[in-house]
């Protein structure tokens, strides 16, 4: 019985309409093991383990957990027989305490009467003996993204999983944040548990799996023992073909500023100050990158210079056109492009066609008499762009909600790109959830459009994606500009390590290097 | 789209077969009632065109919640809306000289009831777009204000003596009757369905409705591409009014030929269920009002058989089954997963 396999799954099949998601997928993971479920967005990962947890139901398969069969899969029966689920998007409620999100749905109780006292406790004793650094007491609201995360792993714990199953759990976190993590899933599996992994980031599994698993379009391709394995031999697996990693571009050929900010003051939403006097001048012909926490103002940078925040101080210019006040539409008149950090908030209509949503922001330009849509022209233009940028399905009439990830951001970046006389690109975040095939063609389409002659402003939370691409990065912390690196600078070997320092504050201004930029 | 006319379908039956119950229940036979109610309204031509009436406003009003809610909003406010349009319909009418072209009178009188009810919709847009309050709430109020201004100016200034009805309106701006032996069926259905196609070509064939329907689904990529959400918002509201306040075309051009306090009471209200049953799709709005045009109706044919609350029940019986069937078939749509 105990060398049973933790979870398996047997011929699962799930389809989503005429999409087959999971195609005869058998799985088995291995008690005290760190299983990664690696492939492209879209190849059925979260579903798989989505119907593992009971949360979706497959259409025809077998699970077994621990040896035994289950019949009538629900989540209550995984959480019953030891296997929890960290989703991407948490489920906390941000006003609650710690303790108090971890019993919700579970209270327990004395006399009748709420006991947190002693879930505290447990949750304390659970923090402990994990490294989760956990206290009961806070409220989840005043929590970093990687704390609101250990909580989500202490609420799987405390309800009894030893089988926990993560959907990317580093897509939102920090590279130190990521070690962290690490550190703790190890020690989980070294207390006898197992972890089920989904991500698409490779070193991530070279660095912590012991086992992977690929899978491609619904079906499960590979499956290697982590011993040995190489990142191109995943690659290969993962997309079908080998994929060039290394990011090629030509020496920067840098002409007149064509975005420029100047002294930018801004408030966010709950009327703090997110932007104190930012400067920067983005150059034809160069990629500025943006490096940063999450929350330390690039949201509030893009907004203000798209025109979706009012503008407290500052001026902004596109193409030598002063814009600080001016309205959304005029910007991209300007010469302004666009493309938003989450797609699905300010960048797609998802009720919408493929078509429609490549004329969303150009409407004005697809009209004929009396304000007429020119359905043909909206056709011819979908048509081209689905060509050029292979968006899938190829088909202009299919609705963008089912879509996957990388082939609507790949729609967003094709509709930007055919703006009429763009100068400007604002990329906040282009390959955020997206799948390598679909990574590796908006980088190519960003360099092109650098080389064309673009200035490109970029906001990324990945690393590796600001130093691959930018001719120059600034750092932003706190809502200040406190460094701007060269190429010098980016190319050197601890580079990484030297941004990761200054995005924290962890940096002195005074012992930079050159090329920071002081002020005040 | 075949699922939202299953659920209608399976709705119709629920409701008929509650109807069934309820009219069993008063000890009548169900059957045979509703065989009268049938032959009683589309069996015959005046019956037919008393439905054709009572649907007329109906598909406007329809129309005015439909619109609102296409960009997202709820105007609850078709009744307060519809009282203006009729009011200054009305006072139009009776002021227009003996002179003018039928035509001419007759489209002055339409636009201007139109206006009001564009004043009145827009003005709670405004509400909402320059001070945050909520449309529900605007439009609720509004209604109360736009009663009590009417009765107190048709009072001080309007009515005839030791009536609640403004003087008649002049001859060349009434409608003619569409015919139907007698009934009050009249040349504003054209109106209101010319009105539906305007709204269907609106949405999907120009830029602005492109632009609204957006807004519908997704203000903050909108705001993103261009469109200023504050216009659309007063703009909507302004065409669900101007939609609601056509309504008083019917009642005062094509059948009282005045304006009369509490003339259309209730239809703004229905206008919501009719918007609802009809999916807000200008054929479906056309085809919900005459349902609930046939059943307002046949309340009336049948009523010595069963009381004709038996078909106001009836009628809220099926809104309420539309109204869970589509929560509960687009949840069972989930669960099957559909995309998210």
């Amino acid at each position: 019985m105990s060398d049973s396999p933790a979870l398996e799954l047997r011929s699962i099949e799930k389809a989503y309409g005429a999409v087959m998601a999971n195609r005869a997928v058998s799985l088995k993971v291995e008690r005290q093991s760190i299983h990664a479920l690696v492939g492209e967005n879209g190849a059925g990962k979260s579903t798989l383990m989505k119907i593992a947890y009971g949360h979706v139901r497959a259409d025809a398969g077998e699970i077994w957990i621990k040896g035994e069969h289950i019949a009538r899969h629900s989540v209550s029966q995984a959480i019953a027989r030891g296997v929890g689920m960290v989703h991407q998007h948490f489920m906390l409620v941000g006003t609650l305490t710690v303790v108090e999100n971890v019993v919700l749905g579970q209270e327990p109780r004395r006399a009748g009467l709420l006991d947190l006292e002693r879930a505290a406790s447990e949750i304390r004793a659970l923090s402990q003996r994990f490294g989760l650094d956990v206290d009961p007491g806070t409220r989840v609201e005043d929590l970093s993204v990687g704390q609101q995360q250990r909580v989500e792993i202490v609420k799987v714990l405390w309800r009894g999983c030893d089988v926990v199953i993560l959907d990317e759990p580093t897509a939102v976190l920090t590279p130190a944040e990521v070690r962290d993590l690490f550190v703790v899933l190890r020690g989980l599996v070294k207390d006898g548990m197992t972890v089920v992994l989904i991500t698409h980031k490779l070193d991530e599994v070279l660095a912590i799996a012991t086992r992977v698993t690929v899978m491609r379009r619904g079906e499960r391709v590979a499956e290697y023992e982590a011993d040995g394995l190489t990142a191109e031999q995943i690659v290969h697996a993962m997309v079908g073909r080998p994929v060039q990693q290394h990011i090629d571009k030509q020496p920067v050929r840098a002409g007149a500023p064509m975005l420029e900010v100047r002294e930018l003051h801004v408030t966010d939403a709950r009327g703090c100050p997110a932007l104190r006097g930012v400067d920067l001048p983005v150059r034809a012909g160069e990629i500025l990158g943006i490096a940063g926490v999450e929350g330390n103002g690039q949201t509030e940078l893009v907004e203000a210079l798209v025109g979706l925040r009012a503008i407290d101080r500052g001026t902004v210019a596109i193409s030598g056109k002063i814009v600080t006040g001016a309205p959304v539409a005029e910007r991209y008149g300007a010469g302004l492009a666009h493309v938003p950090e989450d797609r699905h908030d300010r960048a797609l209509v998802l009720e919408y066609s493929i078509q429609d949503n490549l004329i969303l922001g150009q409407q004005r330009d697809f009209t004929g008499r009396f304000d007429v849509v020119d359905r043909g022209r909206v056709r011819e233009h979908a048509d081209k762009l689905i060509r050029e940028f292979d968006i899938r399905p190829p088909d202009p009439g299919h609705l963008v909600r089912a879509m996957s990830g990388g082939n609507q951001q790949k729609l967003v970046v094709a509709r930007e790109l055919s703006r009429r006389a763009v100068a400007v690109l604002i990329c906040a975040q282009p390959t955020r959830g997206v799948d390598i095939g679909a990574i590796e063609a908006i980088h190519r389409r960003m360099i092109e459009a650098r080389d064309r002659g673009l200035a490109v402003l970029l906001l990324s939370a990945e690393l590796s994606e600001l130093r691959g691409l930018s001719d120059r990065l600034a750092v932003l912390y706190k809502g200040e500009i406190v460094a701007t690196l060269e190429q010098d600078q980016l190319r050197a070997d601890d580079a990484l390590d030297t941004i990761g320092a200054m995005m924290t504050g962890a940096w002195k201004r005074d012992t930079a290097s050159r090329g920071e930029e002081v002020r005040r | 789209m075949r699922r939202e006319l299953l659920t209608i379908a399976i709705a119709m039956l629920l409701a008929v077969l509650a109807g069934s119950l309820l009219i069993w229940f008063v000890g009548k036979s169900p059957l045979e009632v509703y065989g009268l109610l049938l032959s009683r309204t589309w069996g015959t031509s005046n019956g037919f065109g008393e439905v054709l009436f009572k649907s007329t406003p109906l598909i406007l009003t329809g129309l005015a919640v439909a619109v609102a809610f296409k960009v997202g909003l709820f105007n609850i406010g078709a009744e307060g809306q519809l009282a203006a349009g009729s009011f200054v319909t009305g006072l139009c009418g009776a002021a227009l000289p003996a002179s003018l072209p039928g035509p001419v009178a007759v489209v002055l009188c339409v636009l201007a009831g139109m206006l009001a009810g564009a004043a009145v919709g827009g003005l709670a847009g405004v509400l909402k777009v320059r001070y945050g309050a909520h449309e529900v709430i605007n439009t609720i109020m509004l209604n109360f204000v736009v009663s009590a201004v009417t009765l107190w100016a048709g009072n001080a200034y309007f009515f005839v003596k030791y009536t609640v009805h403004t003087a008649a309106i002049s001859s060349n701006a009434v409608l003619s009757p569409l015919g139907f032996t007698g009934s009050k069926a009249n040349t504003s259905l054209l109106l209101a369905i010319a009105l539906a196609g305007a709204v269907w070509y609106f949405f999907n064939r120009t830029r602005r409705g492109f632009e609204w329907r957006a807004v519908g689904h997704n203000p903050r990529a909108a705001e993103n591409a261009g469109v200023r959400l504050g216009g659309v918002v007063i703009g909507a509201m302004a065409i669900s009014g101007a939609l609601a306040g056509a309504v008083g075309t019917n009642y005062v051009l094509g059948y009282k030929q005045y304006f009369e306090r509490g003339m259309g009471t209730g239809t703004g209200v229905m206008g919501i269920a009719v918007a609802l049953l009809g999916r807000n799709h200008p054929a479906g709005i056309v085809a919900a009002a005459l349902l609930f045009g046939t059943l307002s109706h046949g309340s009336l044919v049948v009523a010595e058989e069963v009381p004709k609350e038996t078909f106001q029940i009836l009628q809220a019986v099926i809104i309420l089954a539309v109204a869970c069937g589509s929560v509960y078939l687009g949840r069972r749509a989930r669960a099957r997963g559909a995309h998210v």
